[in-house]
């Protein structure tokens, strides 16, 4: 059975639908990217994945044993964040609540995890820096290991370079691919169709004409110069 | 006599000792909260619950009640609740629905003290509600108790919650895909939040209790980088300037709830200072 299937689902706001009738499924091990213009619903598409709204229609299902409590989530930076008195510590290891449930404090193992996740994401020795006065890649790759601390599996990650300068975005995607060579199922929204159509395995086109399928699907479809995109 | 035989002199007074020991109770309850309530950009919701319990407590007395204490609690932790729903609706936004009630609770209350007063010195009624009175000097040995108990319910809860709490300020919508209960921590730390107001209001009267909240914090915030160096010295600078606050208050004879305000505000601005020479980013 596929980790993630989405199933006929609706999605919009307020009763007016966005989305109709999407269906894909995610196999572990899958690199998928979703594409769309703004305001097509691919942020909606991700919060219903992950339980924070309801679908108007349809059901999302979770497979080969994945909780829906075990998804690495790598959100968009909210302007409370950039002001927040927080170590690097603090933040990565906050990563392991899902597993501490109603303990109040963190177990050995899930520091060992945090610290692990801190490593492998290249951060040794920046643990008691200041979350504020780090940069912009800096901070996500910190988010990066929270969301690892939170999984094992699968991480969604919502325009996880959105505001990065080239060098550092090209850093973050070959990172993103490092984790995927790893086993990680990767589920990543981007703006940046080049990026999907070099890293990714399979592409989710929504707005106004659907698509799911493997990337060379996508790319014998059309897709790419339909949207304008430049395929090198 | 000197400033140490003037001090001397009175605290061989009990009700000194007990308006002492409350205030830096209540110093300490209201700052832990502090910097989460800053960093969720909720230091408004502290605003407009004082305001609700000053409403309250208007009630209470125009109901004549004895104790008003538990009519004032009720209310005002079922309005916190409440405007935590309304900040989650798009229909009133957050800011203007702690304004809308806050500004509400306050004429309310001024009418009703006013229409049905049985005080022959409203004003002076009032004043004290709005900006604290004497009546922390007439504290009596059950408020102390009360005050005690509070901070420790409060301590509890906070160490119990921390790391949830953390992480509900940092990031709500990651909490929630790990399955941490968001609203629950929302609605603990606004009931936590509405228990400390109704008590701070015997130090510092109702306009001034948000000082209280987030001076500390804020100043906390100018020099320290960590979530827990935040709280921990947030806390100290809370109770130190409420401290110092009383005792300059005893000594000078100025109103005690201003004077801690004030002695906030030179922190900060210390504070503020130390950050911008430390050489933060």
């Amino acid at each position: 059975m596929a980790l993630l299937k989405c199933e006929n689902l609706s999605l919009g706001y307020d009763g007016v639908e966005i989305v109709t009738g999407l269906s894909f499924e995610v196999n572990s091990g899958d690199y998928l990217c979703i594409v769309g213009e703004n305001g097509s619903g691919k942020s909606t598409l991700m919060k219903t994945v992950l339980g924070l709204r309801q679908p108007m229609k349809g059901k999302v299902e979770f497979g080969d044993g994945l909780k829906s409590n075990e998804i690495g989530y790598l959100p968009q930076q909210t302007p409370v964040q950039r002001d927040f008195p927080a170590s690097v510590w603090e933040v990565v290891l906050s990563g392991c609540q899902g597993r501490a449930g109603l303990r109040p404090f963190y177990k050995k193992e899930e520091k060992a995890l945090a610290a692990a996740n801190i490593g492998r994401m290249g951060l040794d020795g920046m643990e008691k820096r200041c979350y504020r006065e780090l940069s912009g890649g800096q901070q996500q790759r910190v988010l990066l290991a929270r969301a690892l601390c939170a999984t094992g599996k699968i991480l969604l990650l919502d325009e996880p370079v959105s505001g990065l300068d080239p060098m550092v975005t090209a850093e973050m995607y070959d990172l993103i691919k490092k984790l995927n060579r790893d086993g990680i199922t990767i589920i990543m929204i981007s703006h940046d169709i080049n990026a999907a159509s070099k890293y990714a395995s399979h592409i989710l086109h929504i707005g106004d004409t659907l698509f799911f399928g493997t990337k060379a699907e996508y790319l014998s479809s059309g897709g790419f110069s339909a949207k304008g995109g430049d395929v090198k | 006599m000197n400033i140490f035989e003037t001090l001397a002199f009175y605290f061989e007074n009990q009700f000194v000792w007990n308006a002492v020991i409350v205030g830096v109770l209540i110093a300490f309850c209201s700052s832990l909260l502090g910097v989460t309530l800053v960093l969720k950009r909720f230091s408004f919701i502290g605003d407009g619950l004082s305001h609700v319990a000053f409403g309250a407590i208007a009630i209470a007395s125009v109901l004549k009640l004895t104790n008003n204490m538990p009519l004032v609690l009720v209310v005002t932790v079922l309005c916190a609740v409440l405007l935590l729903r309304t900040g989650q609706n798009t229909k009133i936004k957050g800011d203007a629905a702690v304004a809308m009630i806050s500004v509400g609770a306050l004429a309310i209350g001024y009418l009703l003290m006013n229409v049905f007063s049985a005080s022959s010195n409203i004003s002076g009624d009032v004043c004290s509600t709005l900006f604290g009175s004497t009546s922390i000097l007439t504290l009596t040995e059950t408020d102390v108790w009360m005050s005690a108990i509070l901070a420790l319910i409060v301590l509890a809860a906070f160490i119990f919650f921390y790391n949830k709490i953390f992480a509900v300020t940092f990031d709500e919508s990651f909490s929630k895909t790990t399955g941490t209960h968001v609203e629950l921590y929302n609605l603990l730390i606004a009931v936590i939040i509405a228990l400390v107001i109704v008590f701070a209001m015997n130090l510092v009267g109702s306009l001034l209790i948000s000082a209280l909240v987030i001076f500390p914090a804020l100043s906390a915030m100018r020099v320290f980088k960590s979530f827990k160096s935040v709280t921990i010295c947030s806390v100290v600078i809370s109770v130190v300037c409420s401290l110092s606050g009383i005792l300059i208050s005893i000594l000078a004879g100025t109103p005690v709830g201003s004077t801690i305000v004030a002695v906030d505000i030179v922190v900060f601005f210390a504070f503020f200072l130390a950050g911008k020479i430390g050489g933060r980013s």
